[in-house]
């Protein structure tokens, strides 16, 4: 059963990505703490993400003609491999790259590839997601955010929560129903592009426990959006938001959240020549992370056999996650039972961010029971 | 090569003779000779042994599914080992004699418990830097007293006299330790079958237990350590023969954790009836427990890996882990 995940090789020429990728974040990053590396894909940085766009590292899976660069989803997996290893904040162009513009290639009108791809390719233009709302969180389908047909085009009212970057992003793709009620689920939902400075759209950050405020409330009050603000078929929102979810669940952000925390730990037992239950750690969890990855190439191997690999990611993604959030307990955990060893503050501060922020890990983009439940259909339970 | 041309008459092979009452009969003792002479006659015993010494001179990853094949079928003779024993001895220009061979790592001509060495001919012992084929009528042989088990311990007063080559670099431990990834990655696909079959069919509260979606997360995490055990058994014979020492811990460590969990799941879903001897279940997660313990556990093999990576010069896990197999 799921034996479509075998494992697969980067080839040569992707490969060949990452000696020069590696290359522009250490001259780009020297210097960054890892407390502020372990942000990964969340840490936020413009500056950083146009220097990748400049250096043709953004929208890499797009077309030529919309100034990608052609390639597959191998590619894509090598530079966010290395952008990932190195706790790069890519956050600022992290959703455009991955979900937003393959979006737009597959269900946008022309003028919408044309309008909005080459701008994220540049690194200019961020987009962010609404999917959640105060009642609707796992239950997705149940969202109340509404958008009526006007004589120009759309009239928005509702609320997002929960959004990521939204105050820093340009647009966000909101998933709204356009017809019908709550009550009739998949039917009646469309995807929208909102622009995020029109007049009655109100962003308010939400900080969270770190301190950081990555995700905001959105609210929309009369909202005038133009006739193409419609992404793909009036109606077909849900089966287009399946499939973005398929691109949000399957890279290798989903194993590699803590591996700056991993990194920096294994240098401080290595710096102190202690082995034992620390050679016994370090090979525990580099054991299950080189698993971890092979899946997750395996993954991306689907992407490049033209699938949409939902399922597949979503095993990925539960077990990835999982070992994510395992990171910061063994490694406290060992930390603290060496009390009289001399932990610097930063490894120290990149334990407890990682510690308090690991419980997103497997919320985000579909929390773990949703997931083992798609895993359960898949098996033919229900 | 591909290897799916090699993986159905293998099958087809093992469905002929490694049914449930195959495995029982011998379990209690009973003769493995019928079913050892058509394995000697099929010719996959011969499967890694290269072409020049007769044999297929297939690649580990060509082999690997035929491993899985052995542990979904929970095959009573030491199949897989004989390929790595003949592979080992044709090396060295040594041709192996017929009769099943066991992999013995021992340590002062001592072993623990070998699994299948009950029903062996042969053991492949590892000494120091040599590898001895030995009689294991020559040896003391030890049963664990564990029901059921065809696992032996061995000893030998002497150095075994027999055929005789160099250990491979890192000894035999490694290439035991792919044969039982593989072996628990079958076994566990097996289970994983057998356990949402059940629970589609078993009613309770008026509906099957599959619907429950407490039970739907058990199956999923079961569906989740099947996926891992067989890429870790994928991976760890990825690379040439003998393995590469970091993708065989990655795959023992990987296929032994995943072991553990798969057995319980499918022992908690199955409720009662799966602890019965009647049952084919125990046929399984016997093995499963036996083979996890086999050529290393979780734990020997993460400490082995970490050691290599604290010692390593990568810069990063990642670059770590990208150079294995």
């Amino acid at each position: 059963m799921f034996d479509t995940l075998t494992l697969s090789h980067l080839p040569p020429e992707d490969e060949a990505l990452r000696a020069p990728v590696r290359t522009l974040i250490a001259r780009t990053l020297a210097g960054l703490p890892n407390d502020k590396r372990a942000r990964s894909w969340q840490g936020f940085d413009a500056d950083f993400s146009r220097q990748l766009g400049a250096a043709g590292y953004l929208g890499l899976t797009l077309p030529q003609r919309y100034g990608g660069a052609a390639r597959g989803p191998f590619a894509r997996f090598v530079v966010v491999e290395e952008l990932l290893s190195a706790g790069a904040p890519v956050a600022a162009h992290w959703i455009a790259d991955r979900q937003s513009a393959p979006l737009i290639l597959n269900y946008g009108t022309e003028a919408q590839r044309e309008f909005y791809l080459p701008r994220v390719c540049r690194g200019e233009t961020f987009f962010c997601i609404g999917m959640s709302e105060p009642g609707s969180g796992s239950d997705l389908a149940s969202v109340r955010t509404r958008a009526e047909r006007t004589s120009q085009g759309w009239r928005l009212n509702g609320q997002k929560i929960w959004t990521t970057n939204a105050m820093q992003s340009d647009y966000m793709i909101a998933l709204v129903r356009t017809s019908g009620e709550p009550k009739d689920r998949h039917a009646g939902l469309s995807q929208l592009i909102v622009d995020l400075r029109s007049p009655g759209v109100t962003i308010r950050p939400i900080v969270d426990l770190t301190g950081d405020a990555h995700f905001a409330e959105v609210f929309f009050d009369n909202v005038e959006l133009a006739d193409d603000a419609l992404i793909g078929q009036e109606g077909a929102g849900w089966t287009q938001v399946m499939a973005e979810l398929a691109f949000e669940r399957s890279g290798p952000e989903r194993i590699y959240s803590s591996v700056v925390l991993l990194d920096a730990w294994l240098r401080h037992v290595a710096s102190l020549g202690r082995r034992g239950d620390a050679a016994r750690l370090a090979g525990q969890l580099t054991g299950q992370l080189a698993a971890l990855r092979a899946l997750s190439v395996a993954v991306t191997a689907r992407l490049d056999a033209g699938e949409s690999p939902i399922l597949e990611a979503s095993v990925v993604k539960d077990l990835g996650t999982t070992f994510e959030q395992s990171v910061p307990v063994l490694i406290g955990d060992d930390l603290g039972a060496h009390p009289d060893e001399p932990v610097d503050s930063e490894l120290y501060r990149t334990l407890l961010y990682v510690s308090h922020i690991a419980p997103s890990f497997s919320l985000r983009g579909g929390t773990r029971e949703i997931l083992r439940g798609i895993i359960a259909r898949g098996l033919g339970l229900r | 090569m591909d290897s799916s041309e090699f993986l159905h008459p293998f099958t087809r092979l093992l469905e002929d003779l490694a049914g449930s009452a195959d495995i029982r009969r011998i379990e209690a003792g009973g003769s493995l000779a019928e079913l050892w002479d058509s394995f000697e006659a099929s010719g996959f015993l011969d499967a890694l042994t290269p072409e020049v010494a007769g044999g297929a001179g297939l690649g580990l990853s060509d082999v690997e599914p035929l491993w899985q094949a052995l542990g979904r079928y929970v095959v009573p003779a030491p199949v897989g080992e004989t390929m790595i024993a003949r592979a080992l001895l044709a090396q060295a220009g040594l041709e192996a004699p017929r009769g099943p061979i066991v992999l013995a790592a021992a340590k002062d001509l001592r072993t623990g418990p070998i699994p299948l060495a009950l029903v062996a001919d042969w053991a492949l012992v590892e000494t120091g830097e040599r590898l001895v084929l030995g009689r294991l009528r020559e040896a003391s042989v030890g049963g664990t007293g564990v029901h059921n088990s065809l696992a032996a311990t061995l000893a030998w007063p002497a150095e075994p006299q027999g055929l005789s080559t160099t250990a491979p670099s890192g000894g035999l431990r490694p290439l035991g330790a792919i044969l039982r990834a593989a072996a628990i990655a079958g076994a566990a696909d097996r289970l994983l079958e057998m356990t949402v079959a059940y629970a589609n069919d078993r009613v309770q509260f008026a509906k099957p237990i599959g619907r429950q979606q407490a039970v739907q997360q058990q199956l999923a995490v079961m569906a989740e350590q099947v996926v891992c055990a067989r890429i870790a058994a994928q991976l760890g014979c990825a690379c040439g023969f003998p393995p590469q020492l970091a993708a065989a811990a990655v795959a023992k460590q990987i296929a032994s954790s995943a072991a553990v969990q798969v057995a319980n799941i499918a022992h908690g879903v199955h409720g009662a009836i799966g602890v019965s001897e009647e049952h084919d279940l125990q046929l399984f997660t016997r093995r499963l427990h036996e083979w996890r313990l086999t050529d290393g556990s979780e734990a020997y093999w993460a400490e082995r890996l970490g050691a290599l990576r604290l010692d390593s010069p990568a810069a990063s896990s990642v670059e770590f882990i990208r150079a294995i197999a």
